[in-house]
């Protein structure tokens, strides 16, 4: 499994995504730049100029149309994936660090964060998909305060109108997207901030990663913890990886003590997880910095990981990794 | 009678009988009298001498710092006589002072004839008025105690250890997978760590106010050592005492518990206690040695253990670094010979231990009176120390055996350019090593002599064995006639610095038989390996590169690789070429290692690395001998690991052959108990597998369901995922040349 280095980024990787049909991956970075590859042999397609601070975030609509960026320069962007164009802006009162598209890619939701005496917030546009999508509306669909810890991560959970997020006590809950309401939590889902959300190709389960050196798969429906996989290392990232019965966690020693810690001691490696069985069935070392994010491709015959030290590593897995069967016949469905 | 507040008690009130209240809120009045003693045994004498034997009583009790006015003794005098009674009670200024004053003051020798005999008043006054109707004391009920070596009668013979990890505690035993489980386990057991005795009977626990002492199966707590903010502990090899060790000097403070057990003020301003184990009484206490001596050069560090034990606990030692060596007898703690072993400039001393041999011949005494087969019953070998002095002035450095409690010099040898000695004894005190760091005349470079003592042949003859390097680290093979050693000419030995990784050679020397002398087996240069560990039961060892951020590789090495039996190995001549039976097993790596122990019997390694070293990936593995990873946990905040320890083997030599002759026998049973075991775990293991998928399957297909539901309440069709295969893009590269041009350089 040769890895396609991907070097189109000065500074760390804040978030990387495959769009729906796995050809295009989107990079985001600390150095405000959104980079969009051929996710097949690491050919950059192009870069999506505009932001004025650490893009933190991407996401890619279903159809591959619009993508949306949220950024530190307190401004949430609409792009045309095909042309690059900056179709739309919202100014907003503090950095953008989460956008997520609903399933049927009419909205977006975003978090803000609680700075200058603003709250962090979550809020809901709506996407006017009519046109060339550069008519959108200025105020959100609906916004709400979270109270108590604030949010990390957010996405659509398994029905519209239904917001999902990790906050950074460690807790998962569920929020009504109209009102506001707290629908559901889990108060101690981890110890420590929650620093990714992915969730299963059907939206019914979702895999979190922490500080507290855990990943948790939980049911989106109850949020209750259906499995714990327990690692030596702070994650920043957790995958789910269709088709196989394995989850990619990724992580490492803290981005301010890397300076001071080996290679070695750092655990800058993808770790493949069994979510049956919470064992751990490999590594993919390749990263000198944490790894900030993973993200795998729709069909599961390829992954990306983006590190702090500004790299993204293209995989795509060897025919033994689908005919290897570990743990003999026993295989869960998906 | 003027009444209180103008409320007058009326006359029915006044009849009430309080007297049962009141003999029940008596106030007991403090008698008075417990400042007062008596002193018996004081001279008798006629009232012309009574000022002269006052004033004498005065200075005698004023030497113990208490201040008696001859105002405050009152002597009784014999009226018929005109003497006095020959006791005289004394008041003093508090009943505390009372109570000090009877234990400095009883028995103190007055005179030749007179030797006080001290009681306090209050003390004859309840014995005078004692009860006599004797009262038959309650029998206790006999409670049978645990047996303290339970753990050796364990069925499938596992070994135990026991881990510290942030405050948890636990004793784990150590089998196949299938029978390794935790034993006990307590959090907030121990304060500091945790240490087992040398033959494993108890565990010791470290806490703000003494030692506990730990045993049998349930681990209930067996005795206390009350020595407060202790630091450092040490059993005596047969685990009759122990010694302990505070930073902080001991403090008596008033009204501390008083009694065998505990400190009196006279142990006040010591740091080393010495206790009996069985009783838990206090035997000595002694200060720390201030090896300092007023010279700052010199190493503050304390020496540990800082009294050392012969090998049957009969005597205990310490030095007292370029003066003397105080050897005490045990169990009295008294001076043994009542002097100390003056020797000039001593720096230090080893016991000899005690070897198997020895141990035999110790319990065949015992069980023969002596006396009654003269002839027969061999001499046991006198207990034995080795000491160094360094070179002063003219006189050269010098190694000395001297045997105890005869005192008799039994060899030394003279040393020259020594800069540094270090005492190495065999385990079973055969051979002693003395390691020797000379330098050249200019003082410049370093280079090391191992003058080896053959200590069981006549007249302890010595064989040297010479080095150009430096020897870091030494280690006799138990049991055996072999030693490793790790030297080094690293330029950078001696000044360790971050990601210096010190080059080392390796080198085992066996001893050749008929010769006599000590011969080199084989070097293994160039290796990073700093810590020799050798198998208890010998043979095997274990290189390991300890305390490197950057290195931490383990070797296992096979000494006899080629030998059919190790057991038969003894007495055996080696036809083979010297030195072929060397082979290494195995290498590992365990990251960031701190401590590296084999098990009791020689067939597992524990590696640990301690929290209390580093922060990176804390935890322990366990090994085979051959270096096969049995077990491995990253643990944060890991801090201990330590195999129990077994007592010597309880089996005759009759037994041990026996076993030995039928091992085949032996083997059998247990290989067929290994793959039962194998199949059992793997069993287990698929069954427990099954159940998590089935689970997950359930609750997957139960998702399933809702999803689908939900999507058509939603009014979309439940959008099945399409067949993959329509999906499925058929990406065909085709390497084409579209254009090749090819250039031909003309002349």
């Amino acid at each position: 499994m040769r890895p396609i280095l991907l070097q189109g980024h000065e500074r760390s990787l804040t978030q990387i995504k495959f769009n729906a049909e796995g050809d295009l991956l989107f990079t985001c970075s600390k150095d405000h730049i959104i980079n969009v590859w051929y996710s097949h042999n690491g050919e950059r397609l192009g870069t999506y100029d505009g932001h004025n601070g650490t893009v933190w975030t991407v996401d890619v609509d279903s159809q591959s149309h619009f993508l949306i960026s949220g950024s530190a320069d307190n401004t949430l962007r609409l792009w045309a994936v095909a042309t690059g164009k900056c179709l739309y802006t919202w100014e907003l009162p503090t950095a953008v660090k989460r956008v997520a598209f609903s399933e049927d890619d009419d909205q977006v939701v975003c978090i803000t964060e609680q700075r200058m005496g603003h709250q962090g917030a979550i809020r809901i546009f709506d996407i006017n998909r009519e046109g060339d999508g550069t008519d959108q509306s200025e105020e959100p669909s609906s916004m709400f305060n979270p109270v108590g810890s604030k949010p990390t991560v957010c996405t659509f959970a398994h029905t519209p109108g239904m917001i999902l997020t990790g906050h950074e006590s460690g807790k998962v809950a569920l929020f009504d997207a109209k009102t506001g309401e707290e629908v559901n939590n889990n108060e101690r889902a981890h110890m420590d901030v929650v620093t990714d959300l992915q969730l299963s190709p059907d939206r019914s389960y979702f895999i979190t990663s922490s500080k507290d050196k855990t990943a948790r798969i939980h049911d989106t429906r109850t949020l209750a913890v259906l499995k714990t996989l327990q690692t030596e290392t702070p994650l920043n990232s957790a995958a789910i990886a269709p088709n196989r019965p394995y989850v990619l966690l990724g992580g490492g020693q803290e981005a301010m003590s890397v300076t001071t810690t080996s290679l070695r001691q750092g655990k800058f490696e993808t770790r493949f997880w069994h979510k049956v069985f919470e064992e751990e069935v490999g590594r993919v070392k390749g990263h000198f910095g944490p790894i900030n994010t993973i993200a795998v491709h729709p069909s599961g015959k390829t992954y990306a990981s983006g590190g702090e030290d500004g790299f993204v590593r293209v995989h795509h897995f060897d025919e033994s990794y689908f005919k290897a069967k570990p743990y003999g016949d026993i295989e869960p469905e998906d | 009678m003027p009444v209180p507040n103008g409320i007058s008690h009326s006359a029915e009130e006044d009849d009430i009988d309080y007297s049962d209240i009141e003999a029940k809120y008596r106030v007991e009045m403090e008698e008075g009298f417990d400042n007062i003693i008596v002193v018996d045994g004081v001279p008798v004498i006629d009232e012309l001498k009574l000022e002269k034997l006052l004033s004498k009583i005065c200075k005698e009790f004023g030497k113990k710092g208490l201040t008696v006015k001859a105002s405050s003794i009152h002597v009784p005098w014999d009226k018929t006589t005109g003497k006095s009674k020959g006791y005289i009670f004394m008041e003093l200024q508090s009943p505390e002072e009372a109570i000090y004053a009877q234990n400095a003051m009883h028995g103190h020798a007055f005179d030749s004839k007179h030797t006080f005999a001290v009681n306090r008043f209050s003390d004859i006054d309840y014995f005078a008025n004692l009860d006599e109707t004797y009262e038959e004391p309650q029998a206790s009920t006999y409670v049978p105690k645990e047996h303290l070596r339970a753990w050796l009668a364990d069925p499938q013979g596992r070994d135990q250890y026991v881990t510290y990890r942030n405050d948890q505690v636990a004793v784990h035993w150590h089998g196949k997978p299938s029978q390794s489980e935790v034993a006990y386990e307590k959090a907030n057991w121990t304060e500091l760590y945790v240490q087992w005795s040398p033959q494993g009977t108890v565990l010791a626990t470290l806490h703000r106010r003494g030692i506990i002492l730990y045993g049998g199966p349930s681990w209930k707590e067996l005795i206390r050592f009350a020595h407060p903010l202790v630091k450092l502990m040490d059993f005596s090899p047969n685990e009759q005492y122990l010694v302990t060790w505070s930073n902080e000097p001991i403090v008596v403070p008033e009204g501390a518990p008083q009694g065998p057990q505990y400190f009196s003020p006279e142990d006040e301003g010591n740091t080393i206690a010495v206790w009996d184990i069985k009783t838990g009484h206090l035997l000595r206490t002694f200060p720390t040695q201030s090896n300092a001596q007023d010279d700052p050069n010199a190493k503050k560090q304390m020496q540990w253990p800082a009294l050392k034990w012969s090998g049957d606990d009969k005597y205990v030692a310490r030095v007292t670094p370029g003066q003397q060596i105080s050897v005490y007898e045990l169990p009295s703690m008294a001076l043994l010979g009542k002097k100390s072993v003056k020797i000039e400039g001593v720096v230090d001393f080893e016991w000899c231990p005690l070897g198997d041999k020895d141990k035999d011949e110790m319990e065949r005494d015992a069980k023969t009176p002596s006396g009654l087969v003269p002839g027969k019953a061999k001499k046991v070998r006198e207990n034995m120390l080795v000491y160094w002095t360094p070179e002063v002035a003219n006189q050269p450095a010098r190694v000395t055996l001297m045997s105890f409690p005869s005192r008799s010099l039994l060899r030394s040898k003279n040393l020259f350019n020594v800069t540094e000695c270090k005492l190495y004894w065999q385990n079973q005190g055969d051979f002693l090593c003395v390691k020797v760091d000379r330098h050249t005349k200019t003082k410049k470079s370093i280079f090391c002599n191992m003058e080896i003592f053959r200590v069981r042949e006549k007249d302890f003859p010595v064989e040297v064995v010479e080095l150009k390097d430096t020897v870091t680290d030494f280690s006799w093979e138990p049991r055996g006639e072999r030693f490793a050693i790790v030297s080094s000419n690293d330029p950078n030995l001696g000044n360790p610095g971050p990601g210096v990784t010190i080059k080392t050679d390796v080198s085992f020397f066996q001893l050749e038989h008929g010769k006599g002398d000590f011969k080199l087996l084989k070097t293994l240069s160039g290796r990073t390996s700093n810590t020799i560990r050798w198998s208890p039961r010998g043979r095997h060892l274990v290189l390991a590169t300890v305390g490197s951020s950057t290195k931490s590789e383990l070797e296992f090495w096979d000494l006899d690789f080629t030998a059919e039996d190790a057991g038969r190995r003894e007495g055996q001549t080696f036809k083979e070429e010297w030195g072929s039976g060397i082979q290494i097993l195995g290498t590992a790596d365990h990251y960031g290692v701190t401590d590296v122990e084999w098990d009791p019997s020689g067939r597992y390694l524990a590696t640990s690395a301690s929290a209390w070293r580093h922060t990176l990936e804390n935890g322990y593995a366990i090994w085979d001998f051959r270096g096969q990873e049995i077990e491995k946990h990253i643990l944060d905040r890991f801090k201990q690991f330590l195999w129990r320890p077994r007592p010597r083997t309880l089996l005759t030599k009759e037994q041990q052959r026996l076993i030995r002759k039928n091992l085949r026998e032996f083997s059998r049973a247990f290989d067929e108990e290994d793959i039962a075991e194998e199949s059992n775990v793997s069993a287990e293991l698929i069954a427990h597998r099954k159940r998590l998928v089935d689970e997950w399957n359930a609750w997957r297909s139960r998702c399933k369901k809702e999803v689908a539901d939900e999507r058509r309440k939603r009014g979309k069709k439940a959008n099945e995922p399409e067949p993959e295969a329509a999906k499925e893009e058929i990406a065909v590269w085709i390497d084409e040349v579209i254009e090749q041009i090819e250039e031909e350089i003309m002349d």
